[in-house]
């Protein structure tokens, strides 16, 4: 076959033609993609409006009216305000409280799953595959799940949302950590084992030290987004400045200024971790590069 | 090298050896220093005191089994059948499950020689091995029985009301009515409710036997009454699980729309004016910063609670996180292909199309991806503060404090469904940008 090819020059305009073709085609099926996508977006927007109970186009002139309620009264009431924010202090510190206990009890139980599901390191590798399922369901249940049922036994307080938050967080960092180990040299581990280490002390030694920044990295990442969490879970009864929220909404016109302290304080506290961690988490991984 | 050379040497070594020991215990007794505080700001010791484990136990045993009623009113003497006690799953006229028989004293046979009557003139006797025969009488509201004194702990009674807790099953007698509960294993009704003809039909019948609804084939009926099964309610249950969907895929994909040409307007590359630049960034750390549960409780107020709210409040939030790690993406596009395509004489619209796009388009689509299988479980969680999708079922399931079969129901088919959007969006991502991203 190539030796016809280079014995005959190949037409032109048979190539361009098939070219074309090509390109035709694949504009054809880039154009229907988008052509189903944009189907899919109208509809469900079109459905997710029709079983919202006030509609989109009526409830857009109403955007700024709730907020400007509450603004309007927080200033009206602004001499207030101060007394107001450490009034929540408590609450804020309990929310905060729920995110990093939450992360750091994830943080261990994900960093002991992922060692023991990761292939080269786990020390029953025919096990893997369980543990590896195990985190996929700690990680597919939403934390409001768990948080529910463990009010219905424990009570409201922050103990139910610190559960629920710190499985998921196993699960979630449990992934992540063993993406991280699967790449980790094993040259350290073989050296310790030579020596007659544990399999604890392989880990310890050998593994920790060179994933260390990438989990510590992680780890923050999952701090930030377990702050909104314990936020959220405190909305449905678990204590912190959720429940604070629920309980000044649900109050209505005359507490909208509690409102305003308990919404500055949440937007400023997850600003202000983004940002912390964001900087650290970025020395982390500049650091290790060089 | 000199020996005062070696010795400072070693001192450094030592200093650092001791910064490092200091390291490696301080940090494990900070966390054990923070952990003691917990349990103290978090009253963890009081936690058995406030723990309810008769609730616990509740969860435990009905998530998997369920109780039929047997329920005699003593105004009428009446006496209903009832699976949960619920109307949908009351007996029709007539018939009754087999372990009750007898017509003028009904005998409900528990199991293990666990036997209540319901005696003439609204006397209760019940038969409970190695105990003997317990006798109730009610009279207006008071109850008299031959109990005694010395009541077991398995007894709890009063002048008003008498409950008897036994392996077998429950029965409390009040003056109005005295009722059983059977314990059966697995879920009750989850085909077919009594009113559907189906109901008991073995699934060989369904699929080969003769036709059971003159009106309907086999297979289509047995469907459309699972389907509408008014006890497990499966279609609003579906379409609850596509509300969550729903929002999570308008939510994810909406605030992609938004955020892509915003993130050009935020990166260095594309926008030279330090002013847009700026607003743009701070635009998005607005966006994350409020986060969603501000966002929903603030949108539900204008639109309503439903899955609309939820999916523009999650849009919102994703809008800023998006523009941050989509401008983060394009700060870091190789210049050489846009040169390559304004060459060529492309407008910047086309440029941005053919030179940029294609390089960034992998990352975006990645974090989309994740996003819409972790955007799945926060609209659940939004749906339980605003009031849509499976979240609000779920919600509302676990505040009547009774129906917990449906809440394991529930629970599970959540799992599945994230578990559906996770291998979904890996197999999407692995289609659109291959195996290794």
């Amino acid at each position: 076959m190539t030796g016809t090819t280079a014995a005959t020059p190949p037409d032109l305009s048979v190539i361009r033609a098939s070219y074309l073709a090509q390109v035709q085609r694949r504009r054809l099926y880039g154009g229907l993609t988008l052509l189903i996508f944009v189907m899919l977006m109208i509809a469900g927007f079109n459905i997710a409006d029709d079983r919202n109970a006030g509609g989109f186009w009526a409830g857009l002139s109403q955007i700024g009216d709730y907020p400007a309620d509450v603004l309007s009264e927080a200033w009206a009431k602004r001499a207030d305000l101060p007394v107001l924010l450490w009034k929540f202090v408590p609450a804020l510190i309990e929310t905060i409280n729920i995110a990093a206990v939450s992360t750091l009890l994830g943080a261990v139980a994900g960093l002991i799953f992922s060692l023991l599901a990761t292939r080269g390191l786990a020390p029953w590798p025919r096990l893997i595959p369980v543990f590896r399922r195990i985190l996929d369901i700690l990680r597919a249940i939403p934390e409001i799940v768990i948080a529910l049922v463990l009010i219905f036994v424990l009570g409201g307080g922050p103990v139910p949302a610190m559960i629920a938050i710190a499985l998921h967080t196993a699960g979630a960092l449990g992934k992540m950590f063993s993406e991280v180990a699967e790449n980790a040299d094993l040259k350290p581990v073989e050296g310790l084992s030579s020596t007659g280490a544990s399999w604890a002390q392989c880990m310890w030694l050998g593994v920790l030290p060179q994933v260390a920044p990438n989990y510590v990295s992680y780890g923050l990442l999952r701090f930030e987004i377990n702050i909104r969490a314990s936020a959220i879970l405190g909305f449905v009864g678990a204590g912190g400045l959720g429940y604070e929220l629920r309980n000044a909404m649900s109050w209505g016109p005359g507490r909208f200024d509690e409102a305003a302290a308990i919404f500055v304080l949440l937007f400023s506290t997850i600003v202000l971790f983004d940002q912390v961690s964001s900087r650290y988490r970025n020395r982390l991984t500049e650091g290790q590069m060089t | 090298m000199s020996a005062a050379d070696l010795s400072l040497l070693k001192s450094h070594a030592d200093d650092s050896f001791t910064r490092k020991r200091l390291v490696a215990f301080g940090i494990p007794a900070l966390i054990l220093a923070y952990f003691v505080y917990i349990f103290f700001a978090f009253d963890i010791a009081g936690l058995a005191k406030r723990a309810n484990w008769d609730n616990a136990i509740t969860l435990a045993s009905d998530s998997w089994s369920h109780k039929v009623h047997v329920t005699r009113a003593n105004s009428t003497g009446e006496v209903s059948y009832a699976i949960e006690g619920e109307r949908k799953g009351t007996y029709p006229n007539g018939t009754r499950p087999d372990w009750v028989s007898g017509t003028d004293v009904i005998t409900v046979d528990l199991g293990g020689d666990h036997i209540v009557r319901f005696l003439p003139d609204q006397r209760t006797a019940v038969d409970v091995p190695g105990y003997g025969q317990i006798t109730a009488q009610a009279e207006g509201r008071q109850i008299t029985t031959n109990l005694g004194d010395n009541i077991p702990d398995w007894i709890n009674a009063s002048d008003r009301r008498v409950s008897i807790t036994t392996p077998e099953g429950r029965i409390t007698i009040t003056g109005s009515k005295t009722e059983v509960f059977n314990y059966f294993a697995g879920w009750e009704l989850f085909w077919f409710t009594f009113d559907s003809p189906y109901h008991g039909a073995s699934l060989g019948q369904i699929l080969f036997g003769a036709q059971i609804d003159v009106d309907r084939g086999n297979i289509t009926g047995a469907v459309a009454d699972w389907w509408k099964n008014p006890m497990w309610r499966h279609n609003e249950i579906a379409w609850a699980i596509g509300e969550t969907i729903l929002m999570a895929f308008l939510g994810t994909f909406g605030a992609a729309m938004l955020a892509l040409p915003l993130a050009f307007m935020a990166a260095r590359k594309f926008t030279p004016i330090m002013v847009i630049r700026a607003a743009t960034r701070r635009l998005f750390d607005f966006l994350r910063g409020v986060d969603a549960l501000i966002w929903t409780v603030v949108l539900a107020r204008a639109f309503g609670p439903g899955p609309l709210t939820g999916a523009l409040a999650i849009l919102l939030t994703d809008t800023g996180t998006f523009g941050k790690t989509f401008s983060e993406a394009l700060e870091n596009v190789d210049d050489k292909q846009i040169d390559g395509v304004r060459s060529t004489g492309a407008k910047p619209l086309q440029r941005y199309r053919f030179g940029v796009i294609p390089q960034v388009a992998p990352v975006l689509l990645s974090q989309i991806l994740y996003f819409l299988e972790s955007n799945t479980r926060s609209a659940t969680i939004i749906g339980a503060i605003t009031g849509g999708g499976i979240g609000l079922m779920l919600t509302q399931a676990i505040q009547t404090q009774k129906d917990w079969e449906e809440v394991a129901y529930y629970i599970t088919l959540i799992v599945i469904m994230v578990m559906l959007m996770d291998w979904f969006s890996g197999w999407l991502r692995s289609k659109l940008i291959g195996r290794k991203a």
